[in-house]
């Protein structure tokens, strides 16, 4: 990825807000992208299947390739309902693929051994669905939460899917400029495994060490994009290990050495530690980042703050974007903006 | 006459013009080339081993060399060196011993493979104004990290963690054994080694008392022939090293002839006088990968599991699965040694034919660990045949932490890789323990030279970090993503996990 | 009066017995007895000071690994390596031992009252006024005194004549002296038999009577009986082998 623009809201009340908004300020970002890609991701959109992982399925061929999809999902649980995603033909859009979505209960007695069995079915039938490589890309897998993305630009993209109809608590939208995988729907943002959902402007110089380090943990990284890495590093450090996110987010973008070596005793002991630790999850390069489960949304950047990124409240909803513009395009009366410091992440939770 | 005179190697000519007669060059040359007769000084080439030390020294430029004045008919498979070793062996019905790395003429990976830098998608960092971390930790870390937040918002770190090395560069010193060379050498690197915030090996000749004031970088060597084990030495060390194999000579063990044992070795040594100084091949109490294992809890027990404890291994052809084994014993780290790396002395069909390159094994090394989800709880340390800035962040890229060099820092000292060490006459007062040549080597200006050499390649890997847009050494490692292969072929490029240039 | 500890080795791991150990040394015990010792590796592992330790049971391997100075008294057998790598001290073994005992000692002593196994005193070395002593009362098995670089090696063989073959193999240095005759064929390259002479007669019986003490028997009949003496044919085996490149 290049430039790229990213925003992202949470409403700490969850609150439901509809597409439009979102449409509106990604689009005011349209001199970051190039057209080849855009998408959207919505929290809060299936209350009807809200125990179900939703699966969203990029298929090249309904004919051909859904079989699989369906015979694998069956063979780990039930397909409490599937449909086409509905879509509206666009000018400027050419559609390759067909979405498609499930709604999916796995059978946790499947895999025993988990603490996690749901979790872990499910992240494994993606892993294989999408390595296997026969016309199906699994791109989102959460609960109650949906990734909307395709080639071309954001308002074609939101058009495509009709944004608008659909209600959510907290959007990730990402406007694409890439330069790794130009066109593929794939390769487009947000980038989901699970709950995690990210949204990425930048360039990963560390992708390498970062990939080969989660996929010797059981990952596979299958859509040709620096930022696939960020979603499982994530899922690693806080769903895995257990880590809490401001931690996990020190570990993708820790101190310098020499901000550690000044830091008392106790606090250098465990920094180091996780610098030791988590060396090859250690993100480097320039980027900015937003990323969001049900119940949270952070922003980080690199330690060198190479990407802009900018916070803004109003009320109850908290905005990150690369740009202050996009905010006020959805929130004209936004009460504060702030611009945070490199590394540090901002963090929103909503209300239990 | 059946074999009769070979013809000499290197000629030796003194320009009659320019020589003033000094002499240095007859007090100089440890191996006879010249003498005085009357009013000339007189030559004989055949003694030349290629030193340079007469050329270095002589004021006038008035010598020069010539390398293979007379040639044998060319021949690609009755090469000279394939030619000489058999008159060699058919007179004498021996093994040939030889010196420095391997002397074949393989292709050298490192020099196909290309460093990436950044352009308009991310920045290249400078490192004049960014810091860039080349700070680098040598030992086991966990797997996973627990840590709980207190009530007041302290984080509290409940995973214990091991000892390691904090390194400050990537760069290494490997082990040269005092006995192997002399005092001065090893003084001279050890304050080096301080200097640059980096570690040195003492190989397998005890730490002399000369070394003591720079025991907390010297990592002490554990070995087949125990020479100088103790638990003394064990202590004094910042970490141990046990030694298993030898890139040069892979599979055998090593002697130091009794020549090379005066009063100072056997003490450091803890062995007689004169007698040859024999390391077996295997460590008799290693038969297997439960007994290494058993090796690296004992030392860690000795020390009372303060210090790091490293296993090193020449690079063969099983040496992933190899250090996948180490890595589950409590070893912290594996040092992988290719098949380019030095010695004083080795079989010459061991040098030359035995072990794998360090690329393609730190490579596959990387790729085990990484299979078997361990790649960053042990770290691997990747010898034989650095040579410059460019191999050390080949060498991280394709999967090391950090390297050990040898010859090149012998060179920063004058070496000039003429590959006798074993006949301990080195005339720059390395390899040789004959105090009127170990004397020329003065450690003042010779830990200088090396510590200039890792600072310059410090420097140096600084620069290729920024410009592929990196501010952290750990950003590179195992980063195959930033190499290409260039006219590396298919499979080749499939075990190094690299793409070719242009993909 | 000599401070003595009692440590219960019963399920201990062994590097929370050594640090029991090396707090005893630190806290000036002069004797500490270990019962129920069962396959604890690498007790007293670089342990110093002048203290006796008895062990009750079965240590596990590398016992008094890197030892330097105390005393170990095993009341039953031992496992591979005890000795390994010791430099000075004492372990006595009222039992039998495994392979590699005592290998590569530089000084000190370990006594075997039974039989040990393959590759007894490997690369066992000396230098200055340190020399290892590696005693077994009754036999050894092949490759016996393999690399010996040093130090004494002596066979009692208090249950019959020694059988072992490839004795002294690589030898280079100290002396192999075996109980009886030995034959020819039982020697390995490098080694030799050379005759007793009273001057090493009266070097060994010093050792013979403290491992005689040790173990309660009477060391007359072991002094003045028949001794076969192997040495290295050479100190410097590999001279020879090699020519330059």
């Amino acid at each position: 990825m290049a430039m790229c623009g990213i925003i992202g809201v949470m409403d700490r009340k969850r609150r439901t807000m509809d597409g439009s908004g979102i449409r509106q300020a990604l689009s005011m970002m349209n001199e970051r992208g190039s057209g080849e890609g855009a998408g959207y991701v919505a929290y809060g959109v299936y209350p009807d299947y809200r125990d179900c992982y939703a699966l969203h399925v990029f298929f090249d061929n309904i004919r051909e390739n859904k079989i699989i999809v369906d015979a694998a999902l069956e063979q780990w649980g039930t397909i409490e309902h599937d449909e086409a995603i509905p879509t509206y033909d666009q000018p400027n859009l050419r559609s390759v693929h067909t979405p498609w979505r499930y709604f999916f209960k796995p059978d946790p007695s499947l895999a025993p051994a988990s603490t996690s069995p749901e979790d872990d079915i499910v992240s494994a039938l993606v892993m294989r669905i999408n390595t296997a490589r026969r016309g199906a890309l699994i791109f989102s897998s959460g609960k109650n939460v949906g990734v909307f993305k395709a080639g071309g630009w954001p308002e074609d993209v939101a058009d495509f899917y009709r944004i608008e109809d659909y209600e959510g608590y907290t959007w990730l939208a990402h406007n694409r400029y890439p330069t790794n995988t130009p066109g593929w729907w794939g390769g487009a943002h947000p980038f989901n495994l699970l709950g995690w959902s990210v949204v990425h402007n930048g360039e990963i110089t560390s992708y390498g060490t970062n990939r080969r380090y989660i996929e010797s943990l059981g990952y596979i990284c299958t859509m040709y994009t620096d930022t696939e890495v960020v979603a499982y590093l994530i899922d690693l450090l806080v769903r895995r290990h257990d880590l809490d996110l401001d931690l996990a987010v020190r570990a993708l973008a820790p101190p310098f050495w020499e901000e550690i070596d000044r830091m008392p005793e106790a606090k250098q002991e465990w920094n180091r530690a996780l610098r030791l630790t988590y060396a090859p999850a250690m993100m480097n390069g320039p980027f900015a980042i937003v990323a969001a489960d049900a119940d949270t949304m952070v922003g980080f950047t690199d330690r060198s703050k190479l990407r802009p990124m900018v916070v803004g409240e109003c009320a109850d909803r908290l905005y990150i974007s690369s740009e202050e513009a996009a905010i006020r395009a959805m929130e004209p009366k936004v009460e504060s903006i702030t611009m945070p410091a490199a590394g540090e992440p901002v963090i929103g939770r909503v209300a239990p | 006459m059946t074999i009769g005179s070979l013809p000499p190697r290197y000629r030796i000519s003194i320009d009659p013009v320019r020589c003033m007669e000094c002499e240095r060059c007859i007090e100089n040359c440890s191996y006879g080339v010249f003498r005085r007769d009357g009013e000339r000084i007189l030559v004989n080439s055949r003694n030349c081993t290629a030193c340079h030390r007469c050329i270095a020294c002589c004021p006038r430029d008035a010598i020069s060399l010539e390398e293979q004045p007379c040639d044998y008919r060319s021949h690609p498979l009755w090469t000279r060196e394939a030619r000489e070793a058999i008159y060699n062996q058919a007179r004498t019905g021996k093994i040939i011993l030889a010196g420095m790395g391997n002397a074949l003429d393989y292709p050298i990976i490192f020099d196909r493979l290309v460093l990436d830098a950044c352009q308009v998608t991310n920045p290249s960092l400078d490192p004049l104004r960014e810091p860039i971390e080349l700070r680098t930790h040598i030992g086991k870390k966990p797997a996973k990290l627990d840590l709980r937040r207190r009530e007041n918002g302290d984080v509290e770190l409940l995973t214990p963690i091991a000892p390691n090395l904090r390194v400050e560069t990537p760069i290494m010193i490997g082990h040269m054994s005092y006995g192997a060379i002399s005092l001065n050498a090893q003084v001279a690197m050890a304050r080096a080694a301080k200097e640059a915030g980096t570690f040195m090996g003492t190989g397998e000749g005890g730490l002399h008392s000369a070394i003591y004031p720079y025991q907390d970088r010297m990592i002490v060597q554990v070995a087949s022939g125990r020479f100088g084990v103790n638990i003394d030495y064990l202590e004094r060390g910042a970490a141990i090293e046990i030694k298993i194999g030898q890139g040069a000579k892979p599979g055998i063990g090593g002697h130091l002839p009794g020549e090379k044992v005066c009063e100072e070795v056997s003490r450091t040594r803890m062995i007689p006088q004169g007698s040859d100084a024999i390391s077996p091949a295997p460590h008799h109490d290693i038969y297997s990968i439960e007994d290494l294992a058993q090796l690296v809890r004992a030392l860690k027990e000795a020390t009372e599991w303060k210090k790091p404890v490293f296993v090193k291994i020449a690079a063969v052809h099983n040496a992933s699965a190899i250090a996948a084994g180490i890595a589950r014993s409590p070893a912290d780290a594996v040092v992988i040694d290719g098949f380019r790396g030095g010695t004083g002395a080795a079989p010459r069909v061991f040098r030359d034919h035995v072990g794998i390159p360090i690329e393609a094994a730190v490579a596959s090394v990387d790729a085990k660990l990484r299979d078997q989800g361990i790649r960053n709880e042990i770290s691997v340390i990747a010898s034989g045949g650095i040579r410059g800035s460019a191999d050390v962040a080949k060498a991280i890229a394709l999967g090391a932490d950090a390297v050990y060099i040898g010859t090149a820092a012998l060179v920063a000292m004058g070496c000039r890789v003429c590959g006798n060490c074993y006949r301990g006459l080195c005339p720059w007062g390395i390899a040789t323990q004959r105090p009127d040549l170990v004397e020329r080597l003065n450690p003042d200006v010779a830990s200088e030279q090396v510590a200039n050499l890792i600072h310059a390649w410090t420097l140096e890997l600084a620069e290729l970090l920024g410009a592929a847009g990196i501010n952290s050494i750990e950003s590179l490692r195992g980063n195959r993503d930033r190499l290409r292969g260039y006219m590396l072929d298919e499979s080749l490029m499939q075990v190094l996990d690299v793409r070719q240039v242009g993909a | 009066m000599a401070k003595q500890v009692a440590i219960d080795g019963n399920g201990v791991h062994y590097t929370p017995l050594n640090q029991q150990i090396r707090k005893a040394v630190a806290d000036g015990a002069d004797e500490i007895v270990i019962s129920n010792v069962l396959g604890q590796r690498f007790i007293g592992d670089g342990l110093r000071g002048n203290i006796t330790i008895h062990i009750h049971g079965v240590p596990g391997g590398d016992l008094a690994i890197f030892m330097s100075g105390p005393t170990i008294i095993v009341h039953g057998n031992a496992e591979h390596a005890p000795g390994n790598t010791m430099d000075a001290g004492k372990v006595v073994i009222h039992g039998n031992a495994g392979d590699a005992v005592a290998h590569s000692m530089r000084g000190g002593k370990v006594f075997v009252r039974g039989d040990i196994g393959y590759r007894g005193g490997i690369h066992m070395k000396q230098y200055e006024d340190r020399c290892p002593i590696l005693v077994i009362g009754g036999t050894a098995q092949a490759y016996l005194g393999e690399y010996m670089a040093g130090g004494l090696l002596l066979v009692l063989g208090l249950h019959g004549p020694i059988k072992t073959r490839e004795i002294g193999s690589g030898i280079h240095g100290g002396e192999i002296i075996i109980r009886g005759d030995v034959d020819d064929a039982c020697l390995a390259t490098g080694a030799t038999k050379v005759p007793l002479t009273d001057e090493d007669r009266a070097r060994i019986a010093p050792v013979i009577r403290e491992f005689a003490g040790d173990f309660g028997l009477d060391p007359e009949p072991l002094i003045n009986v028949e001794y076969t003496r192997i040495i290295p044919a050479s100190a410097r085996p590999f001279v020879g082998k090699y020519t330059w490149e």
